[in-house]
């Protein structure tokens, strides 16, 4: 296999020479490039409408960056293991639902939530703190019940994930004394999850995902996805790589579920169910399961396809006409196209790197002819 | 008094069995030949159960003609998904098939919303279904009967096309490895088409009776069938079709032991008990209860 060469070959690759060319600043490590590619599209589109100023836009824009946050971490274990896992958003919500207990006030929550367990009232977070204990929490539980899961693959894998996001959505719609039960939990207060702050935790997640890809635990992980059987006999124990992904996968969605939580303010267990994981996975989709770039212009593509159709909607409902809903089987069936004949997505599960766009570059394609010319003409001598 | 109760909890577990027993039997028939899990299932049985209910209210119709049709509905959109939606993949990874049936399930959900309502509406039922009849002392609603009169005729017809007749030894063959049945001169389009059309012909059934004891039909009634239909198929054994049906049965007895047993404080947690007992099934004994004769690998 491809992977299993790379893995072979990847000790050789860091001991050969930098290229001595002028792109050589940007080509640092072909593989950075990516990565300073991706954070510098977000912080330019972010710092335009910081300066742009315009609420709608701007609440856009940081809903969007959250969204970016779960479907990376979402990314980060499907995309490398191959398995669909539909539990990702119950982690979201489990981090939403930690990270806004520990972060709000004694007062507030007794007001709120008058069920609550003694000892959750009391409990009381700055607000960083807080996401991270969120994020912790969520990773608790999948460290706690993942390990003997990472066995399943394929449809059975599926059908297990599904088991366990319905048992955690049940969990988080029954259990009164800590998230209200059915009801609505309020969190109060104001907005703490501003556009810096989504955008700052962003990179980070941008970063992390990244070199976990490309880092030997994540080429092992996909040489897996690979082939399963190959992967094994080269020693590679699949149920541990597995499991480290898939708790940092977790993680990550704790951390964009506590994102969520302090930007939207009021939340329920409902929120965090089929219809979300459906966003997540057409967006992965579409974008291109295999790549960080992927799920990144994914989000990014259908997040404004989104926004347009619903403004469409909105447009239609005011005139008169049954119209909401119609998002969503727009998104299906782009989903359902691109499965067809795009099954990897619009990236076509490769990374965007300085090299890839050089090569769409038109000085670029002129020199890699010249050298393919050249190379032609000394194999004609 | 005590042989009452224990009368009336065999009626419950063998009518909802019954029920739960066709639902997964659906769900088995697609799953033995394309290996697909079908989300899209729970929809099937929808719009069936909008058949029954546009028939029974617009028109006069007898009640079995309406059936009829109800269940001519499940056999069409199992039959015409499976030509659009699901044909293109046939070569293609299962992760896609199921992400596809995902987008399908959501598709036919919001067209339901958009195109009938989001609310539930009555689906009118013949009054004998709702009769109530007395057995040694215990009353129960005729439909209880129904079902599992209903569940044996099917299964014997099912039994005897699948061991006597060409079509069932090839449908048995290519479940078992549809490689090797191919090569065996099976048309692969044929199998999957006609387990579709049975695992529609089978909601439709469902259909029936699911609306006649929940007495209403709505955009997202296809969800809980679809799970129950998972877990009893998991717990017989995603193999074998003997196995599918022992689920279903399986399956409506823990749940009316759960309803019974459990503390009313988490009766409300009763769903999360089911699909933990089913993470457990998948765990420690991935086959199910009965295994079929060809195993795929599916640990690792």
């Amino acid at each position: 296999m491809n992977l299993a060469k790379k893995l072979s070959n990847q000790q050789e690759n860091i001991k050969q020479p930098a290229a001595k060319d002028i792109s050589q600043y940007f080509d640092f490590s072909r593989k950075s490039s990516t990565v300073v590619i991706l954070i510098a599209i977000l912080v330019v589109i972010g710092y335009f409408i910081w300066w742009l100023n315009i609420p709608f836009i701007e609440d856009i824009f940081t809903a969007g960056t959250i969204t970016l946050i779960m479907t990376l971490g979402f990314q980060l274990f499907m995309g490398n293991s191959g398995i669909l896992n539909w539990s990702y958003v119950g982690y979201v919500g489990i981090g939403a639902f930690a990270s806004a207990i520990f972060s709000m006030t004694p007062a507030v929550k007794t007001m709120q939530i008058p069920t609550m367990y003694p000892f959750l009232i009391n409990l009381h977070l700055p607000f960083p703190v807080a996401l991270l204990a969120g994020a912790l929490v969520a990773m608790t539980v999948a460290a706690i019940i993942a390990w003997p899961l990472m066995r399943l693959s394929d449809a059975v894998g599926a059908i297990t994930q599904f088991a366990l996001l319905i048992v955690i959505n049940v969990m988080l719609s029954q259990w009164s004394q800590v998230t209200n039960g059915p009801r609505t939990f309020t969190l109060g207060g104001k907005r703490l999850t501003t556009l810096w702050v989504a955008l700052g935790v962003a990179v980070l997640v941008i970063i992390a995902v990244y070199y976990f890809k490309e880092s030997s635990l994540g080429l092992k992980l996909r040489a897996t996805r690979d082939d399963r059987y190959a992967a094994r006999s080269s020693g590679i124990n699949f149920v541990a790589v597995r499991y480290c992904a898939y708790v940092a996968s977790a993680f990550i969605g704790g951390l964009a579920g506590g994102l969520y939580s302090h930007y939207i303010l009021s939340i329920t267990a409902a929120s965090f169910y089929m219809s979300e994981l459906f966003m997540i996975l057409s967006m992965v989709v579409i974008g291109g399961s295999m790549s960080v770039s992927g799920a990144f212009f994914g989000t990014l593509l259908v997040t404004l396809l989104r926004q347009f159709l619903r403004q469409v909607e909105l447009f239609l409902t005011r005139s008169g006409f049954e119209a909401s809903g119609s998002t969503e089987i727009v998104v299906a069936v782009l989903m359902i196209i691109f499965l067809i004949w795009q099954a990897d997505g619009i990236t076509g599960g490769r990374e965007l790197s300085w090299r890839s766009i050089k090569r769409r570059l038109p000085s670029g394609s002129k020199k890699r002819n010249k050298v393919l010319k050249n190379k032609k003409q000394e194999e004609k001598a | 008094m005590n042989a009452q109760i224990l009368l009336e909890f065999a009626i419950n577990v063998l009518s909802m069995g019954s029920l739960y027993a066709l639902i997964s039997l659906g769900l088995v028939f697609v799953f033995g030949i394309c290996k697909l899990v079908n989300y899209a299932y729970g929809e099937f049985i929808t719009v069936s159960a909008y058949v029954l209910y546009f028939l029974g209210v617009f028109t006069g119709l007898p009640w079995l003609l309406v059936f009829l049709f109800g269940i001519l509905a499940g056999v069409a959109v199992g039959f015409f998904s499976e030509l659009v939606a699901f044909r293109p993949f046939r070569e293609r990874s299962l992760d896609a098939l199921l992400v596809t049936s995902f987008a399908v399930s959501v598709i036919l959900q919001r067209l339901f919303q958009l195109g009938i309502s989001p609310r539930s509406k009555a689906v009118p039922v013949p009054a004998f279904f709702n009769m109530n009849i007395q057995i040694l002392g215990v009353i129960t609603p005729l439909r209880n009967l129904l079902i599992i009169g209903t569940t044996v005729v099917l299964l014997t017809v099912l039994v005897l096309i699948m061991k006597y007749t060409t079509l069932g030894v090839a449908m048995r063959g290519a479940s078992e490895n549809f490689v090797t049945a191919r090569l065996m001169g099976v048309p692969a389009n044929l199998m999957i088409s006609v387990a579709f059309i049975i695992s529609g012909f089978l909601a439709g059934v469902v259909a029936i009776f699911w609306s006649a004891r929940t007495g209403s039909v709505e955009p997202m009634m296809g969800g809980t069938p679809l799970l129950i239909g998972f877990i009893a198929v998991v717990i017989g054994g995603m193999h074998s079709l003997p196995g599918s049906v022992v689920g279903g049965y399986v399956y409506a007895f823990i749940s009316n032991v759960l309803s019974l047993t459990l503390p009313s404080s988490l009766l409300s947690f009763r769903d999360a008990f089911m699909f933990a007992i089913v993470i457990a099934f998948l765990v420690l004994k991935p086959e199910g209860l009965l295994r079929g004769n060809y195993q795929e690998e599916r640990v690792g």
